[in-house]
């Protein structure tokens, strides 16, 4: 067990934990932020994406003795509410079948945009390719990221 | 899926009574209108006062408070399926109320009240529709009339609009909230009249899913988002192959771990209890359990080699349907067309893995979590702890999906068992392994299908034999073409295993009709027909001339059909291949159209067309995503996924060896629907069953293979 210092949606945190401890489990067990989720724990399917230094990672498999200093955005730190052009648009395109895949879905779209705001469907799907969504909400998924980049 | 009659809700208990008593202090100086939610016979609502308690005759309440916002109790798990938006929607528009204004409540279990707290069976909507509307219009009535009285005119002389009444001689107008106290004092009607459709505003329109802003913003209102204090974690490792148990066991290195609080062993399980995820998951791994044979240990090559011996046997076959004389049929036949089909078994794969919080008390037993079925959940929770079932609450969150395998309650079962053994408020939660691996898939079948045609090519004999892993009776024996052939033969068999299986989105369908609609293809085109044209000569030879009892409407069958040939250009494309497939279930019907194009070489599946008859569409957004993530889901499946055995162990266990369809990969998905009037059917499932099928069937045009196994990448790749 270590201290770790994190920068996470603005804010500074101490965590007692493990140096292995995956990042998603020190955000939903030790900092209670849960719109982070956990799927499959491989980095196979998107649902605990997170933003490092404005990167998506896959927060399931990202060692919390590897964040050192850079900064850490979840779902909750995206917008103060919720009203990201990401998210406003998942919101008016009416993304969210069960929900559980969209806040990795959100965060996936907003690093594309942030780097390439006007992404062709190909350069969409290929940033979304390893965000799973079981409900299979891909086409409305696809028409949102559209419809976020002609808002920005 | 059947309603159960309501039982007669004469009285609550105790407890119901205090929560009542909550719900109209809650409501207080508004209106509180209690009605039965499925029960056909139910009486009108009645306004329920304090007095009353203790006496009321419903199951559900609708309530309208001082500051016009209302609200409904619904007593259905949410999954994604969106009722939590449809159901308020179906009581707003004969409410005539705001929509911004309406709320509708996750309502506990409550068997006392509710007769039906399942989701599963595309029943939802279907049953509720007509207790809503009733609800609702009952609720106006009552709001009306107050008015009238208040200006002191005439009940007729008022309309309705946005939570207000309006007369409009002179202009006069009330918001519901001001009249909703006043309301409560008139005597409720002995019926009261629904608008007619074509004054719906809000039904078949498309407001946004309710839950948005939490999903979007990350709020935690999933199972494994549940934390309280004080509470601990826990990971269980079951047997890793189907037919064995627990031989020996170490558990002494995990025990030691870090963050471990205990592992103890109940059943088959070894349970790592422990202070976070992290540190369970870790200790975990360094469980050292030895398994040995408890029963059959099976290998898919076992099953394929079961399947042809079955098949030919046909040692324990049940029949499910005898039309005519199909051994004469097939002796006098001209052509006579077989063909096989085999479906693997796939797991269900919910994006939130099975979990649930449970907390043995010696006062009682509390159950949070996702379920589908939370009534079957308590009963067996109190038979396994020998705990009443009053004493077990059950509150449900939202579910990160089902697709029925939280129709099961394995998972409560096992929270619940393991806190009564640690005496501990607990988590449990399954890794993606766990819940890849636990069994519980759709169940892997074969079919045989048999066809005898005369000289003009029509179908005189028919014959499909199933054999199915767990899978019970894996044919639709009623369902067409059955009615439509003089000499038809239908049975299943069930080979027992010790691989768990369960209902799958539209369960036995979701295979059954890949295979039958490609079978009917082959037919069609045996007989030199048209695979639509010859599907409407049959209907009509069901219609004109049926053969035993005709289990679907044929109208409705027709009309999906060549709807879908009408919005596909069916036949009129250049360069497109065409594959079509129908069918029905969960009393819809689904007719698809699907375009492939050769790509390099390969058939590229570009587009499908459904169009489909589920009645009333009651929100027009959640009906097109049900449709088209049913369609893609159905796709997805079909060409790439499947669970194989080797000695009994999965060996597909996360989602680097499972293949899920994945944003690049989706077709084009265009949607219609049937616009009749009829009252809702149901939506969730009907979607996904034909897709299969008109997919296989584009395939075929496209390159002249014959797909007969699932996934279809597979078979592609072997014989292209």
């Amino acid at each position: 067990m270590a201290t770790f210092t994190l920068h996470v949606n603005g804010k500074e945190y101490k965590s007692d934990v493990a140096a292995d401890t995956p990042l998603l489990w020190v955000l939903r067990d030790h900092l209670g932020l849960l719109g982070t989720k956990y799927g499959c724990g491989i980095s196979m399917c998107g649902a605990c994406t997170v933003h490092q230094d404005g990167n998506p990672v896959r927060s399931c498999s990202l060692p919390v003795s590897a964040i050192k200093t850079s900064k850490i955005t979840t779902i909750e730190g995206l917008s103060k509410d919720g009203d990201h052009p990401v998210q406003k648009a998942w919101d008016e395109v009416d993304v969210p079948q069960c929900g559980y895949c969209q806040a990795g879905q959100i965060m996936s779209a907003a690093a594309l945009l942030k780097k390439n705001p006007k992404p062709t469907v190909e350069q969409i799907d290929n940033a979304l390719y390893g965000n799973l969504c079981r409900c299979c909400s891909y086409h409305r998924i696809r028409e949102a990221v559209q419809y976020a980049s002609k808002k920005i | 899926m059947q309603v159960k009659k309501s039982n007669n809700m004469a009285t609550l208990n105790k407890t119901s009574r205090r929560d009542f008593l909550k719900i109209t202090s809650l409501t207080s100086g508004g209106l509180l209108l209690g009605f039965s939610w499925f029960d056909a016979d139910a009486k009108m609502p009645s306004v329920i006062t304090e007095g009353m308690v203790g006496n009321v005759e419903f199951n559900s309440y609708l309530s309208i408070g001082t500051d016009g916002i209302v609200t409904i109790f619904s007593p259905n798990p949410e999954l994604g399926q969106n009722i939590k938006t449809s159901f308020p929607m179906i009581v707003a528009e004969e409410l005539d109320a705001d929509w911004n204004n309406v709320k509708v409540e996750q309502a506990p279990l409550d068997t006392k009240r509710f007769d039906r707290q399942v989701t599963g069976g595309s029943g939802a909507i279907p049953h509720s529709w007509k207790r809503l509307r009733t609800a609702g219009a009952t609720a106006k009535y009552l709001l009306v009339a107050a008015a009238a009285k208040r200006w002191n005119v005439d009940a007729a002389e008022c309309t309705t609009s946005d939570s207000f009444v309006i007369h409009s001689k002179t202009g006069n107008k009330l918001g519901y909230g001001e009249l909703a106290e006043e309301a409560s004092k008139i005597e409720v009607p002995a019926d009261v009249p629904f608008k007619n459709r074509q004054d719906f505003k809000l039904i078949g329109s498309s407001p946004k899913n309710v839950e948005n802003k939490n999903i979007i913003t990350g709020k935690g209102v999933f199972g494994l988002d549940f934390y309280r204090e004080g509470m601990v974690f826990a990971m269980i490792q079951r047997p890793p192959a189907f037919g064995t148990k627990i031989k020996s066991s170490d558990l002494t290195v995990a025990k030691a771990m870090p963050g471990i609080i205990d592992v103890v062993t109940f059943k088959n399980n070894v349970a790592v209890v422990g202070k976070s995820t992290w540190e369970v998951m870790k200790a975990k791994k360094a469980l050292k359990v030895e398994y040995e044979k408890d029963g059959d240990i099976e290998s898919t090559s076992d099953h394929d080699q079961l399947f042809v011996s079955l098949l030919n046997s046909g040692e324990g076959a049940t029949v499910r349907r005898k039309d005519g004389d199909v051994e004469t049929a097939f002796k006098n036949a001209t052509k006579i067309i077989k063909s096989e089909f085999q479906s693997p078994f796939i797991a269900h794969n919910p994006m939130e893995p099975m979990n649930f919080f449970a907390d043995v008390r010696s006062d009682g037993v509390e159950l949070i979590g996702p379920t589908q079925t939370p009534a079957a959940a308590r009963t067996n929770t109190a038979k396994l702890l020998g705990i009443p079932e009053d004493k077990i609450s059950v509150t449900i969150t939202r579910l990160g999906g089902g697709f029925g395998r939280r129709l099961k309650f394995d998972y409560v079962l096992e929270a619940a068992e393991l806190s009564s053994i640690i005496k501990k408020p607990v988590k449990l939660m399954w890794s993606r392994e766990d819940d890849m691996t636990g069994g519980s898939y759709r169940p892997a079948v074969r079919y045989r299908f048999e066809a005898a045609l005369d000289a003009q090519g029509n179908l005189i004999g028919y014959k499909l034999r199933g054999v199915g892993i767990n899978a019970g009776n894996c044919t639709r024996e009623d369902n067409f073409p059955s009615a439509a052939v003089d000499n038809l033969l239908i049975d299943s068999i069930e080979h027992v295993s010790p691989i768990t299986t369960g209902a799958w989105r539209a369960p036995t369908t979701n295979f059954l009709a890949f295979a039958e609609q490609s079978f009917i293809d082959e037919v069609a085109m045996a007989g030199g027909k048209d695979p639509i044209q010859f599907r409407l000569e049959l209907l009509q030879k069901a219609r004109l001339n049926p053969v035993g009892a005709v289990k679907y409407n044929i109208d409705r069958m027709e009309t999906v059909i060549k709807t879908v040939a009408e919005k596909s250009g069916w036949g009129t494309k250049k360069g497109v291949s065409q594959g079509f497939s129908v069918y029905f279930s969960h009393a819809s019907y689904v007719a698809q159209v699907c375009e492939v194009v050769m790509n390099a070489g390969k058939p590229l599946v570009k587009k499908i067309h459904a169009v489909c008859d589920c009645g009333e569409v009651i929100n027009k957004s959640g009906a097109l995503q049900q449709v088209m993530g049913a369609i893609t889901d159905g796709y997805g499946h079909a060409m790439f996924s499947k669970i194989t055995f080797k000695d009994g162990v999965p060996e597909q266990n996360n989602f680097n060896k499972y293949r899920l369809i994945r944003i690049n990969e989706i077709p084009a998905i265009e949607v219609h629907f049937i616009d009749n009037g009829i009252d809702p059917t149901g939506l969730g499932e009907p979607a996904l069953p034909p897709t299969g099928g008109a997919v296989a069937n584009a395939i075929f045009k496209a390159t002249g293979i014959r797909l007969r196994k699932q996934p279809f990448v597979e078979e592609l790749s072997k014989r292209s």
